[in-house]
């Protein structure tokens, strides 16, 4: 079993996803190759060397994968994946893109967003927006598989035996399609995804003025990162890359609270994986008692701010 | 140029579903079905280029059982001008669908297909991706804003630290996310003028297309359940059982 790990990266730096995944594919084999593809990134492969438990590690560095396309990483790793019994990849944004594109030019099946391995072949995934588990086998030959990050706890980045990097071939940039322009959301707290605590809200809090007035001292206080429901990033509330759920992320902190959430099927799919739940509505019968481990039932524009007073 | 929409018939969004007692999968029997929702999205922001004077016709593509057309049909309530069904029994997963499509497309000459970022049922998010590949086209997922023009599109993608922006020459697969457009209600008008709208059926025969089922569900399950919460009085109260029950202050 030989596993080949593709690492999500910005060139400087491995993103935690990484990490993550590498600890799925620790579950599936021992040899575990990451693939770096990039531009200018030898740092990012010299940092994934020090990755404990990593025997190789493949470097793909030319302009054309500076911004990670789907279509170039697709096309790079295509003519090495025979080598391999397992493609792993992080189901984040990125790794979602690559993924089926790999699996539909290697004719084999895709298994996404899996939450534990079974066996070499066999997986755990949620469907239903998290309302059931299914056990699925794979009969190809290459698993291409994209991991639940907040599934695996994530390996240690260092304390690895310095594994050596071995250059590869870079596929020709693929015609006709080109990033123009990139808007990143500046943040100043820790990650959603890898966030040891989030503090996330919902239609409840009104305005944009408010989710920040109510939200920003108790995350600061906290240390925590900043969550949304659909409804607050619909109503402009938030960015969309703040919003916690089936279709954005899914998240599993020690601790989550959630403020002026009602609890929509698709946020709790999102959500019910941390480790302790806090609920702070007004409505006694919001669906998002049920899954929390503590609920207050009161005004939140009362009882945070006396939050954020008491820690 | 014509766009390809394709719509799956889906376990609507606000049921929740039971698992069957026996593992083999989740009870769907008298449930209420309905478009997924991303699909939606797409088919109306396909309507939309078509009455920007983009693109000349839109067509609706579904394949599963022959209960699919009612989800072809509100597809043509939204404003798609024909449909087509590919009718089978067989259990289809991404990579046959990608398949099917990938036949339909080569067959109508489209440029341009829009699809959902994924189907709430099976939330796999691969279809679009797949078909991409199978054409050998650029591929534009996880769509916030979509214009074409002059043989090129330029879309907006929702990652997960902001957006980025990309250029492609068609033609290209768009997958949708939420925030690319709010669907309009379908007025009882228009559900009477899709009923005559045609809707084509072929098989995965006609199209050349042989299903495999290279994914084996083994079983399914309830999901592990969380304990009993419980209310508490005060902030007071919350802190002390953060920092002493659960210890995460």
């Amino acid at each position: 079993m030989t596993i080949l790990v593709i690492a999500e990266h910005n060139n400087q730096a491995l993103k935690t996803a990484t990490l993550n995944t590498v600890a799925a594919a620790q579950k599936l084999g021992d040899e575990i190759h990451i693939l770096v593809a990039g531009y200018n990134a030898l740092g990012v492969a010299t940092a994934a060397a020090n990755i404990a438990g990593v025997a190789k590690i493949l470097l793909a560095d030319a302009p054309q994968l500076d911004k990670g396309l789907a279509e170039n990483i697709e096309a790079t790793v295509s003519p090495i994946a025979r080598q391999y019994t397992h493609i792993v990849l992080p189901a984040t944004a990125y790794g979602k893109n690559i993924a089926p594109r790999l699996a539909a030019k290697l004719d084999v099946a895709q298994v996404s967003d899996i939450t534990a391995v079974v066996n070499i072949d066999t997986f755990e995934r949620p469907i239903y927006a998290g309302n059931a588990i299914a056990t699925v086998q794979s009969i190809d030959p290459i698993k291409v598989i994209t991991i639940r990050c907040a599934a695996f706890d994530p390996v240690s980045s260092n304390g690895g035996s310095s594994a050596l990097i071995h250059i590869i071939e870079a596929a020709p940039a693929a015609p006709g399609v080109s990033v123009i322009r990139r808007e990143l959301t500046k943040l100043e707290r820790p990650e959603l995804t890898s966030a040891q605590m989030i503090v996330s809200g919902g239609r409840g809090l009104g305005s944009r003025k408010h989710y920040v007035k109510m939200l920003e001292p108790l995350a600061d206080k906290l240390g925590a990162a900043l969550g949304a429901s659909r409804a607050a990033v619909e109503e402009g509330y938030a960015p969309n890359d703040y919003q916690v759920g089936q279709s954005g992320k899914i998240v599993a902190p020690q601790l989550y609270i959630a403020i002026g959430i009602s609890g929509a099927i698709q946020h709790l799919a999102g959500i019910k994986d941390s480790r302790v739940i806090v609920a702070i509505n007004k409505d006694p019968e919001a669906p998002i008692f049920s899954i929390a481990d503590y609920g207050l039932v009161g005004d939140l524009f009362i009882l945070v701010p006396e939050l954020v007073d008491a820690l | 140029m014509k766009v390809l929409v394709s719509v799956k018939r889906v376990v609507d969004h606000n049921v929740k579903v039971c698992v069957k007692l026996d593992g083999t999968g989740v009870d769907i029997e008298n449930v209420k079905m309905s478009m997924n929702p991303f699909d939606e999205i797409a088919v109306e922001e396909a309507v939309r280029l078509k009455e920007a004077g983009v693109v000349m016709e839109v067509i609706a593509v579904s394949a599963g059982v022959s209960a699919c057309q009612e989800t072809l049909r509100t597809a043509l309530a939204i404003g798609a001008d024909r449909a087509i069904l590919i009718e089978t029994q067989e259990e289809l997963q991404p990579l046959s669908v990608a398949k099917l499509l990938n036949a339909v497309v080569a067959r109508e000459r489209s440029q341009l297909v829009i699809l959902g970022k994924q189907a709430i049922d099976d939330d796999s998010n691969q279809t679009g991706q797949m078909l991409a590949a199978l054409a050998g086209w650029s591929q534009a997922t996880f769509a916030s804003q979509v214009i074409v023009r002059d043989g090129c599109a330029t879309v907006t993608r929702e990652v997960d630290d902001g957006t980025e922006t990309l250029s492609l020459t068609l033609p290209v697969v768009v997958t949708t996310d939420l925030q690319l457009n709010e669907p309009r209600y379908i007025t009882l008008p228009n559900i009477m003028k899709a009923k005559k709208k045609p809707l084509e059926r072929l098989t995965p025969q006609t199209l050349g297309v042989k299903i495999e089922k290279r994914l084996k569900t083994l079983r399914v399950v309830e999901p592990h359940k969380r304990g009993i919460g419980i209310k508490v009085p005060d902030i007071a109260t919350l802190i002390n059982k953060l920092t002493s029950e659960a210890k995460v202050l």
